[in-house]
């Protein structure tokens, strides 16, 4: 065998024997490892519990980020993510509500705007046809002709909703693609009668698949005219969003302040008066989002960094103890044998171990705390990989630290005097 | 060749103002295969010469030469592999670490050799065959009688084949018929070629070694070879036992 194989197995050997032992003094001294593990259970806890709510609130935001195009914009009642107060939440609610007819009116005036869409989301509801049911989680909203140009959406099959269906309030729909093959898997869907939550309406239109979905409703939509809608179905609370596409991408910003302006003027917003709506583009969106989970971050940073010092500091504190209760099998290891550096491995092997049992239920309650979030606001559960090897790590780091001093005071103990000791 | 060889050994220990003189010049030559018995008063320091001999110590001056090895000017490392190859230590209060099963406690010096798991398992059954105990494999010391525990010990001093085996009063701690029962032992070891070192305070126990080395205020008083009472063996041949 090669000096380094055999160099590696002693390593592993040594490895084991040290898990091994650790594991076994930690079973020994239950109420105490208890207490010690406690600190890193709340240190990790408290960076796995946020990062995991924010890998759902990220989830949240890509679902939002999908609806718009790139050189669209959006105004809306309430801001798209919310992270504010109860204050900000007021103010929100006693907005006018964005109505249709302000809708066209930036239509009309708008000239650097290509196209202007209004669109309502109606709820989330099962779809039904002759051949097929879906899941209850299809998204049903209401259009208006250009909203498909504002979203960049194209026609696969069928056309498009019409200003007479508007006019008509037409039981008519258009399909997102996934949402046609689910339910029409044979053939068309256009032309076909399909059931919206129990209520009748005729295909007319099928949506050609878009292309990477960033983790969004993934085309599993319907579209409705606004107008039927809004006869039909209450809106969510957001309201309705005005959906704007710039002429020109050098435009963007110009055609922002004209749709601004041309709000306020139709809302008599007075001059100085901050503006009654929001408006934003996924631009805005991601910035509001990293600005906010930037101070999330950094809060949990200094928690958890705190908690990890004084777990530290207890780890260091406990692993004294267990050197001096263990003087003597300290002695005995030295007489057959055991080098300093394997008895101040062995120390340090065991501090990380403490770490890690302690880090590994703090992940545990985490992952389960920031999923709570996403069951409370109906988003898909999240596990936050990257949270939890940091975990890993930081575990390991904060065992390697505070264990080291233990370590060296365990290996620098005279044989003899640990054999003699009481 | 002697398997041990002191030159002139001193020990010291600084006590504040006071130098104690725990060694002074102690000489002596130790052949592979011998039987033997150290023994003096309290405080004679025989304790002090036995974990010179056994490298937990090194001497404050003088030469010490083990298996041809100039154990004198060894770091702490050499040291360590040195008593992990070449000494098997068998203490008064036996010393096994209560947390571990016989067999683990036995198997403890192959982890430090670094002998792989399996045959480490293997060695520690044998040793632990070879004292008598191959039915106790899985009992902590606490599940184990006082002579059992000595038992134990003696298994892991001899688990890795060592040079000799030094035993610091083990029947200290046991009543007079198990203590008795652990010098059969020692001499059968003896007689399958071991080297054997004991430090004892019983004459009777000492009878049965061939030679008698007496300490006095760390010094050697006396250094009889003698026909042991009993289990004299007839040529000394340095056997390594299975
Ligand atoms: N660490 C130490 N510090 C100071 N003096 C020591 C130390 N170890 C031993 N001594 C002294 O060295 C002398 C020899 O001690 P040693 O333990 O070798 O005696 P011993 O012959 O084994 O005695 P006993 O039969 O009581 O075990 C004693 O006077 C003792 O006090
Ligand atoms: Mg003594």
């Amino acid at each position: 065998m090669t000096m380094r194989a055999r160099h590696v197995r002693l390593w592993l050997g040594e490895l084991r024997e040290s898990v091994f032992m650790s594991l076994h003094a930690i079973a020994v001294h239950k109420l105490r490892s208890t207490l010690t593990l406690l600190g890193v259970l709340i240190g990790v806890f408290s960076i796995i519990v946020v990062s995991t709510a924010m890998r759902v609130l990220e989830q949240n935001v890509e679902r939002n980020l999908s609806q718009l195009g790139g050189s669209t914009f959006a105004v809306q009642k309430f801001p798209p993510v919310q992270f504010g107060n109860r204050r900000d939440w007021e103010k929100y609610w006693r907005r006018k509500d964005i109505t249709l007819e302000q809708g066209k009116v930036v239509e009309e005036k708008a000239t650097l705007a290509g196209a202007v869409g209004v669109e309502g989301r109606f709820w989330s509801g099962r779809v039904r046809t002759i051949y097929a049911k879906t899941g209850p989680a299809v998204a049903l909203f209401g259009e208006t002709p250009g909203s498909f140009a504002a979203h960049g959406w194209e026609i696969a099959d069928g056309r498009i909703l019409t200003t007479p269906d508007l006019d008509e309030r037409a039981a008519v729909c258009v399909l997102g693609a996934a949402l046609a093959k689910t339910i029409f898997p044979f053939g068309s869907a256009v032309g076909q009668p399909v059931k919206l939550n129990g209520i009748p309406y005729n295909v007319v239109g099928v949506l050609a698949p878009q292309g990477k979905s960033l983790g969004g409703l993934g085309d599993n939509f319907a579209l409705i005219p606004l107008t039927t809608g809004l006869g039909r179905y209450g809106l969510r609370w957001s309201g309705l969003s005005i959906l704007v596409e710039a002429r020109s991408a050098i435009g963007y910003a110009d055609c922002m302040e004209q749709v601004r302006d041309v709000l306020r003027g139709v809302r008599h917003v007075l001059p100085g008066q901050a503006d009654d709506f929001e408006i934003f583009s996924n631009d805005t969106l991601i910035g509001q989002f990293k600005s906010f989970t930037l101070a999330v971050r950094i809060g949990v940073a200094v928690v958890s960094s705190l908690a990890l010092l004084a777990a530290g500091v207890g780890i260091m504190n406990i692993m004294l103890v267990s050197v001096t209760e263990r003087t003597r099998e300290i002695g005995v290891r030295r007489a057959i044998g055991a080098r300093k550096r394997n008895i101040a491995v062995q120390f340090i092997i065991e501090a990380i171990v403490l770490c890690e049992i302690g880090g590994a239920f703090g992940t545990l309650l985490g992952v389960a705390g920031g999923n709570i979030l996403a069951w409370r606001m109906k988003l898909p559960p999240a596990l936050p990989l990257g949270g939890i090897v940091l975990a890993v790590i930081l575990c390991s780091v904060v065992g390697t630290i505070f264990g080291t001093y233990p370590a060296l005071k365990a290996a620098n103990l005279d044989p003899i005097e640990s054999l003699r000791y009481e | 060749m002697s398997l041990i060889r002191l030159e002139n050994i001193t020990r010291c220990y600084q006590m504040g103002e006071e130098t104690i003189h725990a060694l002074r010049g102690v000489s002596l030559e130790i052949e592979r295969g011998e039987y033997v018995a150290i023994m003096g008063p309290s405080g004679s320091g025989k304790s002090t010469l036995m974990n010179l001999i056994g490298c937990l110590d090194t001497p404050s001056s003088g030469g010490y030469e083990l298996n041809g090895a100039r154990v004198s000017e060894m770091d702490d490392n050499e040291l360590a592999a040195i008593r992990n190859r070449e000494i098997g230590f068998v203490f008064q209060t036996f010393n096994l670490l209560a947390r571990l099963n016989a067999l683990r406690n036995v198997e403890l010096p192959l982890v430090y050799a670094g002998v792989p798991s399996g045959e480490r398992r293997r060695l520690a059954r044998e040793a632990l065959a070879q004292v008598g105990l191959a039915d106790r494999l899985r009992h902590r010391p606490n599940q184990l009688s006082g002579g059992q525990r000595q038992r134990v010990a003696i298994a892991r001093a001899l688990v890795n084949r060592p040079a000799i085996l030094l035993a610091d009063e083990p029947t200290g701690n046991l009543d007079s018929k198990t203590g008795e029962e652990i010098m059969a032992l020692f001499v059968e070891l003896w007689r399958n070629g071991n080297t054997i070192i004991i430090v004892t305070h019983e004459e009777d126990v000492a009878r049965r070694a061939r030679r008698v080395i007496r300490l006095r205020d760390g010094g050697i008083a006396g250094d009889d070879r003698h026909k042991p009472a009993s289990g004299e063996r007839a040529v000394i041949t340095p056997v390594a036992q299975t």
